[in-house]
């Protein structure tokens, strides 16, 4: 194979050193440009979250911008937007992490701003009571107004049946109409702490440097006791589950989500990689099954794709979806897709096929280093699932070890009707107010 | 002032890092398109773009969608290879084939390993994609319903119904009007002889821009861009599109089954190449640009919780692109936002800035411009509107120096040449009170 020769070890060498107070640091040398990205991660995100106040991680994340007893609300954007630099957050299932872009000699301001908030953050009753509302605007546009997004968030509340995955990141409207900023006090005193919390730098800096930055800045922090987690595993599902979605819509929309392993063990477990390969092969581009069946060839679908993300702290999910094509109904559509997915079962893949997906992870891996910002993500997402920066820097050689047989084995093994959840949307008219009204719930006083 | 605040002082003062200015390289291939080079080797990849005037202004009138639909089959079959071939052969070699299109432009972008053997059969499929597209068809009238369903499945979304009624509203008969996917009904009657002599007209080599970064030198990139040039037609480089006119005031509302409005308010903007880029650029940064750091965002955001994002923006293209101020907000408050936002931007064209304000998006833009520039997908981009708008080969060594003199009388002079807060389009997608 051509591919093997031109890259050795791609990957540079990560330094990851941990702060008495628990703080975990991890620099990634990359000096290409005078730039650097600095990311806070916080092993914290909606996963950890109780019913009645779904979405307070998320909401958590806005009030880390509104200000602590030496920086005001709005000071913290200002200052980094002063200094060049753009800043931002986002919340994940797993995890809550906050960055600065800037260049490179500016990275003491923004070790300094986050290490303010994490310490010294204060949450304003009326701030508060301001940002909740922008976190009802941005559900409104990013879920209750996009079908698919509706269709997704239903889906997941389906398929997971007692893990925390089941709710949204964003959290319940209902909840965050009754949020308080005790809430978020209580989140913020529980979970943000060194202790808690991963510093991943990348881009043209030293190691050395941004490990003395880190003691100066976050050292002082003291460690404080995390709470107890608890173990939350998903019951293992025992038959189909199906749902359908009826929102106002134009097109049908499929998505069919089966449970399946994630990466614990990177040196010995092979399913994951086995499944990151069967994902490349049903999809990911034009040359991949489903997009060449289902789309190509026999025109039953105008899109469709599939997923599998190997690197979580809770249970994993093989996903595929897709848009029908005109005439076609979502029915004939699952059963194609259902078709395809028994070929892989019965026939299994193609050395071909499995050189090829194999050629473009080696081949995006290179690609990949074009961005500093993306390099710090992985190194982020890999560290607070639980997996040592080696996992990341082996990826790619334990994907090229994957076999045919084995993809074939993972896709007999997990993707089985009995673990299937499937969403069909089911497009309603779209008239001016046609949107239901939520049921009034009891504590529902307004 | 506390100790944090003397840091900051410091660190503003510090001088820029020293931005190695890009080594642009231009030249014409004998069949007269036009190449602009960057040669980087820190990384053993190679990126290119090739560019026509080509996008959605120019469909013929009655055939809305023909740019984009010729675009999208250009890999879709080509010089003797089928769809799944070209897709096969790409993904051997890990390259990547993608493409751009938008109102003024059609593009195709690769980015692929430097070695040869892969770099060989990723050129040799760019370079059939480009020359040779079949049209086949059969495919044709697959591609014709997945982009007819695309705009079938955009209709759900308030935004792009938002989006589309602005670009009508403010643009009336000029050919930035209608939207980038075409009209399902006129995509229909779409033939392949109409695509075959798009084609032939807006593919042709003088029409073409070629951009390049990557791990070679300047004889291979020659080599290369001829090689992609030879094939092309020797039409001759297309016509500018005529200037727009100003609308007049007007304001829709869209009945929409939304949980939330749309809101969307402008007029007719600024060219690529108008002298007073520079200073709407910079002044929009205090007025809805600078994200966080801007008025729309504070006035609607922070102090009343009105929407999760608003903003401004000068989208500048061939001839004048678009203002567009934009937010999203819970239907029964669209008319308090709406307020706030028409306040706030007539405040400003009759205020402008403060100098604070105008500091501090200068000390942004300047000291940010090095994040602009720090990957070879970026620089691409970069390269690509040079080359395409015929902007000067050091335009990104005089950018911050081009910020840096902007002042506050240049920010008033250059939003009253250009945007009359009389005269503003709105749209609201969402309101149940449709007018």
């Amino acid at each position: 194979m051509l591919l093997a020769l031109l890259v050795g070890s791609a990957q540079a060498a990560v330094t990851d050193v941990t702060l008495d107070n628990g703080l975990r640091v991890i620099v990634q040398e990359d000096h290409r440009a005078p730039v650097m990205v600095s990311q806070v991660w916080y092993r914290a995100g909606s996963m950890d979250e109780f019913n009645g106040t779904t979405g307070v991680a998320h909401v958590l994340e806005h009030m880390m911008f509104r200000g602590t007893k030496d920086v005001p609300s709005g000071e913290f954007s200002k200052r980094i937007a002063a200094a060049g630099g753009r800043e931002n957050a986002f919340t994940n299932r797993d995890h809550t992490a906050y960055f600065e872009q800037m260049q490179k000699d500016r990275l003491p301001l923004a070790m300094q701003l986050e290490a303010d908030r994490m310490a010294n953050l204060v949450i304003r009753d009326d701030l508060f009571a301001k940002e909740i509302q922008v976190v009802m605007e941005e559900r409104r546009l990013r879920t209750d107004d996009q079908p698919q997004s509706v269709v997704y968030e239903r889906l997941m509340a389906t398929a997971y049946q007692d893990h925390p995955y089941r709710r949204p990141i964003i959290g319940w409207m209902d909840d965050l109409k009754h949020m308080t900023a005790q809430d978020a006090r209580d989140w913020y005193a529980r979970w943000y702490a060194p202790n808690n919390a991963t510093l991943v730098v990348a881009g043209d800096v030293k190691a050395d440097d941004v490990i003395a930055l880190a003691r100066r800045y976050f050292g002082p922090i003291p460690a404080r006791p995390l709470p107890e987690r608890k173990p939350q595993s998903e019951p293992a599902q025992i038959g189909e589950k199906r749902i359908a979605v009826k929102v106002p819509a134009k097109l049908p929309y499929l998505l069919m989500t089966w449970h399946a392993p994630v990466l614990r063990d990177w040196q010995q477990d092979t399913t994951p990689y086995a499944l990151q390969i069967l994902a490349g092969v049903l999809s990911g581009n034009d040359s991949a099954r489903l997009q060449s069946a289902l789309v190509k060839r026999r025109q039953i679908a105008v899109s469709t794709s599939a997923g599998y993300d190997a690197v979580s702290r809770g249970p994993g999910m093989f996903m595929v979806d897709a848009t029908p094509a005109p005439g076609k109904s979502a029915a004939e559509l699952e059963q194609a897709i259902r078709a395809e997915l028994e070929r892989v079962r019965h026939d299994g893949i193609s050395e071909a096929e499995l050189a090829r997906v194999k050629a473009q992870v080696i081949a995006s891996d290179v690609y990949q280093r074009d961005s500093l910002f993306y390099q710090a993500m992985q190194l982020g997402e890999y560290v607070t699932a639980g997996l040592p920066p080696a996992a990341l820097e082996h990826r790619v050689d334990k994907l090229r070890k994957v076999t045919a047989a084995e993809v074939q084995a993972a896709a007999r093994q997990w993707l089985q009707d009995d673990r299937l959840s499937v969403a069909v949307l089911d497009p309603q008219p779209m008239q001016a107010g046609a949107h239901p009204a939520a049921i009034p719930g009891a504590r529902d006083v307004h | 002032m506390s100790i944090k605040a003397f840091c900051i002082a410091l660190l503003l003062n510090l001088p820029l890092a020293a931005h190695a200015a890009l080594a642009i390289q231009h030249w014409q291939t004998p069949q007269g398109a036009r190449v602009i080079f960057v040669e980087s080797h820190q990384l053993p990849i190679l990126d290119i773009s090739v560019d026509f005037a080509a996008g959605s202004a120019r469909d013929p009138a009655g055939q809305a969608g023909l740019a984009q639909l010729t675009h999208t089959l250009l890999d879709q079959g080509a010089g003797g290879l089928s769809d799944t071939a070209i897709a096969h052969r790409l993904a051997d070699v890990g390259a990547e084939l993608g493409g751009t299109f938008d109102r003024d432009r059609a593009g195709v972008t690769l980015r692929t390993l430097v070695s040869a053997p892969e770099r060989n059969v990723a050129l040799d499929i760019l370079a059939r994609v480009l020359q040779q597209p079949d049209f086949q068809p059969a495919v044709m009238q697959r591609e014709k319903q997945r982009l007819i369903a695309g705009i079938r499945e955009a209709e759900a979304d308030p935004g792009s119904v938002a989006e589309k009624a602005f670009y009508r509203a403010v643009y009336g008969d000029h050919p930035y009007a209608h939207d980038e996917a075409g009209e399902p009904a006129e995509i229909e009657r779409l033939t392949r002889a109409g695509l075959q002599q798009f084609y032939r007209i807006h593919y042709g080599a003088p029409n073409a821009v070629i951009s390049m970064i990557g791990d070679i030198s300047r004889a291979e990139a020659e080599a290369i861009a001829a090689r992609l040039a030879s094939g092309l037609s020797r039409a001759p480089a297309v016509a500018s599109l005529p200037q727009p006119v100003a609308a007049a005031a007007m304001e829709r509302r869209i009945a929409f089954p939304s949980e939330q409005s749309h809101v969307l308010i402008g007029a007719v903007g600024v060219a690529r190449t108008d002298p007073d880029f520079f200073p709407l650029f910079v002044g929009n940064y205090v007025l809805g640009g600078g994200g966080f750091d801007s008025r729309l965002m504070r006035e609607v955001r922070d102090k009343r919780g009105y929407a999760y994002s608003a903003y401004s923006y000068f989208f500048p293209m061939g001839v004048a692109g678009p203002f567009q101020l934009g937010l999203q907000t819970r239907r029964e408050q669209t008319d308090a936002a709406l307020a706030v936002a028409r306040d706030t931007v007539r405040r400003f064209i009759a205020e402008g800035p403060t100098e604070a304000e105008l500091a501090q998006a200068k000390a942004n833009l300047t000291g940010g411009f090095p994040l602009r520039i720090d990957s070879n997908k970026k620089i691409l981009d970069y390269l690509a509107v040079i080359g395409f708008y015929r902007l000067p080969l050091d335009y990104l060594d005089t950018w911050v120096a081009k910020v840096d003199a902007v002042d506050v009388a240049a920010v008033k002079q250059a939003f009253a040449r250009h945007i009359d807060p009389d005269r503003l389009v709105t749209v609201v997608v969402g309101a149940s009170d449709a007018r």
